[in-house]
């Protein structure tokens, strides 16, 4: 069967943050509208929808919502299907819709993600989290997700002399880009000792180690190709969309230095894209912690496995740097509403690849990569883009 | 966090006794019990195996932002311990601080208390760990 190819054509995101005044369907409905005024299509030619979203049911109550959207959005009777993998909804939702136009199925295909997470406090957010773990062999037993991560953290000081000192690099490296970044929950710049100060949350792991919690959405319209230059004068060619899976608890893995699941489905894009990690100019990667950042860059060959936390203190993946790691601030500055979080990686290397990224605008960028992890590593979703103009 | 009476009561012989699986097909140990073995599938032949309880400890942390329930035990350790069998589970680790615990320090498993729902709720009993003496 020949696939088509896909480009994006339209991106626009929500400001993420405790976005108190706007509700689940008013967030979504405002990146939807963005990104189908940045994409020029008209309302009558969507002809299908994804949206990702971890936890509607368990953080505002409402399920359906699919439905809901394709209602407030004014598109009925356009199909949209919820999409879930935990903190890699969004990623999926933009894989579906890949899928479908690659497909042939539909022509112009409208993907969202969003998660309203601030209308409950932090103990019952925390334990909702919980849930894309191992909810009666981690959960039940005391763990959290920042103490999921700690362990990895820990095993890999054991394993590789990582540091603290290396794990607070990456998110003062974080918050620098997000204070150019007007869409980041904090617009703020960090120094080390700082975060080195931060209240601990899960041993070694402190406040300054792990994204907040967060509101926000982000929305890309999607169309073949062949015909995205009848839309825009800056398409972007879809170049790879893998997905791969790990055992769900922690404890099952071979290894918790390194995601495996990341590991397979970095190298399927790769290899599917004829790239290798040298080819690639910027990264969106899954910073839900500043440990993960480090192992995703050595799961997606930036870094050899155990240099990831020195590469991040030496400034290797700055701005400037030989590898820019999360220009948008990444989860750590940025925010990470769950289900959003993948579809605003998506957004970020559009406007790094047309240009458009303004003060944390990387030069030359050429081919850009997301990676978008699901609980510990039980989902990973890495895409690959590229100008398509 | 409340859970429903049916599912703890279920899940009695894994977390009273750590009661897993064994495939007899090619050998290997998991905790807690699978109806699968993910390396033979369906040629594999899988059956209640009972953990002696000893391990060591795998990678740990010491939780000081707890989830709902926790909340009056913070902090508290919790480790991945590698069981003697060859597999590995996660759990607390007990009567121990922080500073007293290390990567490949040998435990056992000991019955406790995980959590109540409600001073009138059912009480959640299981395992946790303690350092070997």
């Amino acid at each position: 069967m020949v696939m088509r190819k896909v480009a994006i054509i339209g991106a626009g995101m929500t400001k993420f943050g405790e976005n108190w005044e706007s509700g689940f369907r008013e967030m979504v409905t405002e990146a939807g509208i963005k990104a189908l005024t940045d994409s020029n299509v008209k309302g009558d030619e969507i002809s299908a929808g994804y949206v990702g979203t971890m936890a509607s049911g368990s953080l505002v109550g409402q399920e359906h919502v699919g439905a809901l959207i394709a209602d407030y959005m004014g598109l009925n009777p356009v199909p949209i299907t919820r999409v879930e993998g935990a903190c890699a909804s969004g990623s999926l939702a933009l894989r579906q819709g890949i899928l479908a136009v690659a497909s042939g199925l539909h022509d112009t295909v409208v993907v969202g993600g969003v998660e309203k997470m601030t209308d409950l406090d932090t103990n019952a957010v925390g334990r909702i989290l919980g849930g894309a773990g191992d909810q009666e062999w981690e959960l039940f037993m005391g763990a959290t997700f920042p103490g999921l991560y700690a362990m990895m953290a820990r095993r890999h000081m054991h394993e590789y002399g990582t540091t603290e000192e290396m794990l607070a690099s990456v998110a003062v490296k974080n918050h620098y880009n997000g204070a150019r970044n007007k869409y980041a929950q904090f617009q703020k710049e960090i120094t080390l000792e700082s975060a080195l100060a931060s209240k601990v949350v899960a041993d070694p792991l402190k406040v300054m180690d792990c994204s907040p919690i967060t509101d926000g959405a982000a929305a890309v319209v999607l169309a073949p190709l062949d015909s995205a230059s009848s839309y825009t004068k800056k398409p972007i060619e879809v170049m790879a969309s893998e997905q791969a899976s790990g055992t769900l608890a922690l404890h099952d893995r071979d290894s918790i230095t390194s995601i495996k699941a990341s590991r397979i489905a970095s190298g399927r894009a790769y290899k599917k894209a004829g790239l290798s990690p040298k080819d690639i100019s910027v990264a969106e990667v899954h910073d839900c912690f500043t440990i993960a950042e480090i192992i995703a860059t050595e799961d997606l060959g930036f870094f050899s496995p155990g240099e990831g936390g020195r590469a991040a203190l030496e400034g290797r993946t700055r701005l400037e740097g030989e590898i820019p790691i999360n220009t948008s601030g990444g989860l750590k500055a940025t925010g990470h509403p769950v289900g959003a979080t993948g579809v605003k990686q998506a957004c970020e290397v559009t406007w790094q690849l047309r240009n458009d990224a303004g003060e944390r605008q990387v030069r030359d960028v050429e081919h850009a990569l997301t990676h978008n992890v699901g609980g510990s590593g039980a989902t990973s979703v890495i895409h690959i883009f590229r100008r398509g103009y | 966090m409340k859970e429903s009476i049916s599912l703890t009561w279920r899940r009695i012989p894994e977390r009273y006794r750590m009661v897993g699986s064994r495939c007899t097909a090619c050998g290997s140990h998991y905790f807690p019990p699978r109806q699968i073995c993910p390396s033979c599938r369906r040629k594999g032949k899988v059956e209640p195996f009972e953990f002696c309880g000893r391990g060591t400890i795998y990678s740990f942390t010491e939780i000081h932002s707890p989830p709902e329930g926790f909340e009056k035990q913070v902090p508290y350790v919790m480790a991945i311990v590698e069981l003697e069998e060859g597999t590995r589970c996660t759990g607390q680790v007990v009567d121990v601080h922080r500073k007293d615990i290390k990567i490949g320090d040998k435990v056992e498993s000991v019955f406790r208390r995980i959590l109540s729902d409600d001073p009138e709720g059912p009480i959640h009993y299981g395992f946790k760990f303690r350092l070997k003496k």
